[in-house]
């Protein structure tokens, strides 16, 4: 696992590879092109690139606008801003007329780390769930961040892409099987399934080789896709055992409360939820971060003791 | 320049926004009526459009920001024949297609489903822009409130406005002066509006939102204007052309009973 990459790394690259053949395409930021990365987009196609400035309100509703003349928009600003700031105009001007806009919202969770709490976003993928016929998606890595944004890019309709700023591992091989809307099996195990999303992914791997040592046989689900949540593989896997959710975002209303809705309805199963629990981040170290507010490998380790 | 056919199709629209509201037992009637001259004036002489072809490339936009105004686009889109009349009366009841704030799925003619304040001028940024792109010659017209104009999304629109040089883009404020809790200038004061634009780059004229003669004229001057929006000041009465609502804050937001209904629509020189 030597090479890794950050997911908004990933998300600069598919917009500019992307752009050389959809013409479409426009993309829009609000003054943090350089560290959502679609500066490099803007560098190649500037004549279909907009900067609305520190205006993240004017950033969707303008998005909307060019969505509706027949353009895919990529808007891209931190989540804090995309999903919390402009909840309301993603909601109305985007949500309900189902507009072709792609909230891009990178730097999201407690992996923002030094920033501090006004910028770790953990209510993004909750908010984002409530919208009627909004798409929620939160890739693992590189390779799946840049396939996912091909698939978002020519569904038609509204999605929120959650992109993190730190480095993380590298999972799939190009070409792997990703689809929008389907979990992927990253390992099957006999006892218990974690499903995971985003970076915790790659903590939910690293929880496997403790587990395997301590002859714990855990299968491992990449949920990239929180809305629609693919109901069958969670089936599938409330028939091998417990459940334990891993997310960088509130255990409140994210992956954990989307795969519950599932389960306690059809299948109900022991479950545990990893996550930022009910309260704010600090400055610090992402990885000093991680472990503090109890989303490391570790963490996941002790839920799954816990639960079976 | 004869006006009597836009008097007479204001009138029009102004006996279909009093039967909407008084239909729906809710609504707004003050905010359309002084709109309804303006919307006219769109609708019927300046924007290219075609109600048999509602999605016509190329076509101009009419996106109203201040989407509780819904009567008087919808009296104005039955009027220019986009669907029939008859469907005015279904106005905010179950399962109608004229929602309480326009849907843009649901109405053709409706170009954006608007409702919550401010949000319609900055999609008219985005419509502007994409525009721009495509070389398109249609022009984007959207109608603010002056209380809307207290939203600070009004402002970071209005600064991408001129930022972009959206001369395809205008803007009209419906000044009427009043808001739902009073006066403008006691509740948030928005005065001077045509000072506020000016510094944020726009062409500023001022008129009389009433009088088709200067209507007609702003917008002629505001398609001459290259390089930068435009925005028209149009200086309205709330409720204009039935006496007890002109002028008074309390008819934002309340429908006419049997009674008050007759006597609107006695004013406004028809019969029920």
């Amino acid at each position: 696992m030597a090479e890794k990459m950050a997911t908004r790394q990933a998300y600069g690259k598919a917009l500019v590879e992307i752009g050389k053949t959809n013409q479409n395409l426009i993309v829009m930021d609000a003054d943090l092109s350089k560290s959502t990365m679609t500066a490099e987009f803007a560098k190649e196609y500037p004549d279909r690139f907009f900067n609305m400035g520190i205006a993240e309100q004017n950033l969707y509703a303008a998005a909307c606008g060019i969505a509706l003349s027949g353009k895919v928009v990529c808007a891209s600003t931190f989540a804090m801003f995309a999903a919390g700031r402009a909840f309301e105009i993603i909601r109305n001007s985007i949500g309900y007329t189902q507009a072709n806009v792609k909230v891009c919202a990178t730097h999201a969770g407690i992996t923002v780390g030094e920033d501090g709490a006004s910028h770790q976003t953990f209510e993004d993928l909750a908010l984002m769930r409530t919208i009627p016929g909004m798409t929620v998606v939160n890739p693992c890595d590189g390779v799946s961040a840049m396939e996912l944004m091909r698939q978002v890019i020519d569904y038609d309709g509204p999605c929120y892409v959650r992109l993190g700023r730190a480095s993380v591992p590298i999972f799939y091989e190009e070409g792997a099987d990703i689809c929008l809307g389907k979990g992927n099996w990253l390992r099957k195990g006999k006892d218990v399934t974690i499903v995971a999303t985003g970076i915790m992914v790659s903590e939910a791997m690293k929880a496997c080789e403790e587990l395997d040592k301590d002859g714990i046989s855990v299968g491992v689900i990449d949920m990239h896709t929180i809305k629609p949540i693919d109901e069958e593989i969670l089936l599938e896997a409330a028939g091998i055992g417990p459940v334990v959710t891993a997310e960088e975002h509130s255990v409140i209303g994210g992956l954990g409360s989307a795969v519950a809705e599932v389960l306690s309805c059809r299948k109900p199963v022991k479950m545990a939820m990893v996550g930022q629990k009910d309260t704010f981040g600090e400055s610090g170290k992402p990885e000093e971060l991680k472990e503090k507010y109890g989303m490391t490998a570790s963490d996941i380790v002790i839920a799954v003791k816990q639960i079976i | 320049m004869d006006f009597k056919k836009y008097d007479e199709i204001a009138s029009r629209i102004r006996m279909d926004i009093i039967e909407e509201v008084h239909s729906a037992g809710s609504g707004h009637p003050g905010g359309s009526l002084s709109a309804a001259d303006i919307v006219t004036a769109l609708y019927f002489k300046e924007m290219n459009i075609d109600p048999a072809n509602p999605k016509m490339e190329g076509r101009d936009k009419f996106i109203l920001s201040k989407g509780h105004a819904a009567p008087v686009q919808y009296a104005a889109l039955a009027e220019k024949g986009y669907f029939p009349k008859e469907e005015l009366k279904t106005l905010r009841k179950l399962g109608s297609h004229l929602q309480g704030h326009p849907n843009m799925h649901k109405v053709p003619g409706i170009e954006m489903s608007t409702g919550s304040l401010g949000q319609g001028f900055a999609v008219c940024v985005g419509m502007a822009l994409a525009n721009k792109v495509d070389k398109n010659p249609g022009r984007i017209y959207t109608l603010l409130g002056d209380g809307e104009l207290q939203e600070g999304l009004i402002w970071e629109a209005a600064m991408a406005s001129a930022h972009y040089k959206l001369d395809n883009l205008c803007v009209i404020v419906d000044w009427n002066g009043l808001q739902i809790d009073g006066k403008n200038d006691d509740v948030m004061a928005v005065n001077p509006i045509d000072e506020k634009f000016k510094s944020f780059g726009f062409n500023v004229l001022v008129i009389n939102g009433h009088d088709f003669g200067e209507i007609f004229d702003a917008f002629d001057k505001a398609r001459a204007c290259k390089g930068k929006p435009t925005v028209i000041v149009a200086k309205t009465h709330k409720g204009r052309g039935v006496s007890f609502m002109e002028d008074n804050a309390g008819w934002h937001g309340k429908a006419p009973d049997d009674e008050q209904m007759k006597q609107a629509i006695d004013e406004l020189g028809g019969t029920l």
